[in-house]
């Protein structure tokens, strides 16, 4: 579903994704992992289309996103960083905006798809209040509620649990997992436990390069006994 | 072009979630109006025409358009929803033509709102109504040229001071073009050949204004507006795919 070969993205003398390779089929839950500044994001940007890479190619579905990103950004759902929404908008008029630029014209199309993704993210006592007086959860799941709401086949989710509470961060996983057997996922993190309990597969990145990108169960047979966090640091040692 | 429409009805209605919006019209209304009655004596003029309201669009413009338009693009870029913006299905173009749409019609909602001043000048006296429309739509025009370098302007910074200042700057050298203090600068000290000074006080706001507000319409001078605002949004789209 999203196929990515050799992207590079240079800042200035800086090289933050150096040759990044890899693959995500419909059922998979990819998790990114890498240390502060290591390129996650910038290869999410790049794949969404956002960013235009210096070299290497990003297919969703098939499609090159330089060649047809309207096409592409139309099978995705993505939820940048920092989940930037226009803070004057009430959290109903926000996804209201985004089903109309995502084709749902009919009023009554664009109502139930709203009433849809307000439903899966919790966000029904909050739907009229305006984006600005949120506390950053809320923000987050309603960047949340804006990737998913047109069904997308193909999810990129960048740090999608970021600023949740404990039952948000289960209540997100459990969405993301059961939504999953239809869908290619990709979600960048920085919580180890995440990715135990919902990937299918996980890369990790140091420095804008691929380091390892296996099952969860093949990341921890490399340290048996070992606690994630120690494989982790072993394999971005070259990032401290 | 189809993903314009929601961008723009997003932005137009987003004009009056603030209360800038109400500010700004405000503001606008009592500048234009003010400067026609203490500047240049509307009622003591005693003739029934608005070319003492129009007279002053082009100088008022100069800092009230950057002013609506100096957040178009720096204010997506600062807030980081320009992401969220260009991984919806929705070309350059579509985005810039939403955002510069809207903008021109709330100028065009300022520009109007004006409209009790003709009908007071239709109760005490006999003016001219095509003069009159004439003038509105050459006003609506220029707002329309000077917003579109303005969200050029935008595009380049995240900051809005500096797209505020960037605007002005241009807008100002723009009009400054057709200004008969400068041609005749232009031709007298520095003895420019005629038809060079032609050339380049063609490219100014005012040369092209002026017309309008005598009540003709030179399809050149509507055509005038229409490129460059044409020219400043290709820029702008350029910009921001960069
Ligand atoms: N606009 C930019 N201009 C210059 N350098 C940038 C820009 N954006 C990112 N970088 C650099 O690129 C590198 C990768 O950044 P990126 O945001 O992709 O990291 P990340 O893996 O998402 O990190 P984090 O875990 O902190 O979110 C960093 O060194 C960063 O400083
Ligand atoms: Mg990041």
């Amino acid at each position: 579903m999203i196929e990515v070969k050799g992207l590079v993205k240079t800042y200035g003398a800086k090289r933050a994704v150096d040759g990044i390779s890899f693959e995500v089929r419909r059922g998979d839950i990819l998790g990114f992992l890498g240390p502060n500044g290591a390129g996650k994001s910038t290869t999410m940007k790049m794949i969404t289309g956002f960013l235009r890479p210096d070299a290497g190619q990003a297919l969703v579905d098939g499609i090159d996103v330089v060649a047809d990103p309207v096409a592409v950004k139309r099978k995705l759902g993505y939820l940048p960083e920092s989940a930037p929404s226009y803070p004057e908008m009430t959290v109903e008029e926000f996804l209201g905006f985004i089903a109309e630029v995502r084709g749902f014209r009919a009023t009554d199309a664009r109502r139930a798809q709203v009433d849809r993704a307000i439903a899966l993210t919790h966000l029904a006592p909050v739907r009229r209040q305006t984006i600005e007086t949120l506390s950053k959860g809320y923000r987050q799941r309603v960047g949340f509620a804006q990737a998913l709401l047109h069904d997308p086949p193909a999810l990129v989710l960048d740090e999608p649990t970021d600023g949740l509470d404990p039952n948000q961060k289960n209540e997100v996983r459990t969405l993301i997992k059961g939504m999953a057997a239809q869908k290619a996922v990709i979600l960048s993190t920085h919580i180890l436990e995440e990715v135990e309990a919902i990937c299918t597969r996980v890369i990790i990145i140091s420095r804008g390069r691929v380091v390892a990108d296996e099952t969860p169960a093949q990341l921890q047979a490399r340290q048996p006994g070992a606690r994630l966090d120690a494989i982790f640091r072993s394999l971005t040692q070259s990032d401290l | 072009m189809s993903q314009t429409f929601p961008i723009f009805k997003r932005e137009f209605l987003g004009y009056f979630r603030s209360p800038v919006a109400y500010v700004f019209l405000v503001v606008f209304l009592v500048a234009s109006v003010g400067l026609a009655f203490f500047l240049s004596g509307f009622y003591k003029a005693n003739v029934a025409s608005m070319e003492s309201y129009f007279f002053w669009h082009p100088w008022l413009f100069l800092f009230l358009v950057p002013a609506a338009g100096m957040r178009l693009w720096s204010e997506e870029r600062r807030s980081g929803t320009i992401e969220l913006l260009f991984t919806l299905p929705v070309t350059t173009l579509e985005g810039v033509m939403g955002k510069f749409l809207a903008a021109w019609a709330f100028l065009t909602l300022a520009i109007l709102l004006s409209f009790p001043l003709p009908l007071t000048l239709a109760y005490l006296g006999d003016p001219d109504w095509g003069v009159i429309a004439n003038s509105y739509l050459g006003s609506i025009l220029m707002a329309g040229a000077y917003l579109a370098v303005c969200s050029f302007m935008s595009a380049l910074t995240k900051n809005q001071v500096v797209s505020f200042v960037l605007s002005v700057l241009v807008c100002f050298v723009l009009s400054l073009l057709g200004f008969s203090v400068f041609t005749d600068f232009l031709s007298g000290y520095l003895h420019l050949p005629v038809f060079l000074v032609d050339v380049i006080s063609n490219f100014g706001f005012t040369t092209h204004f002026d017309a309008f507000s005598k009540g003709i319409i030179d399809p050149k001078d509507v055509m005038f507006f229409l490129s460059l605002m044409g020219f400043s949004l290709f820029l702008n789209v350029v910009v921001l795919e960069r």
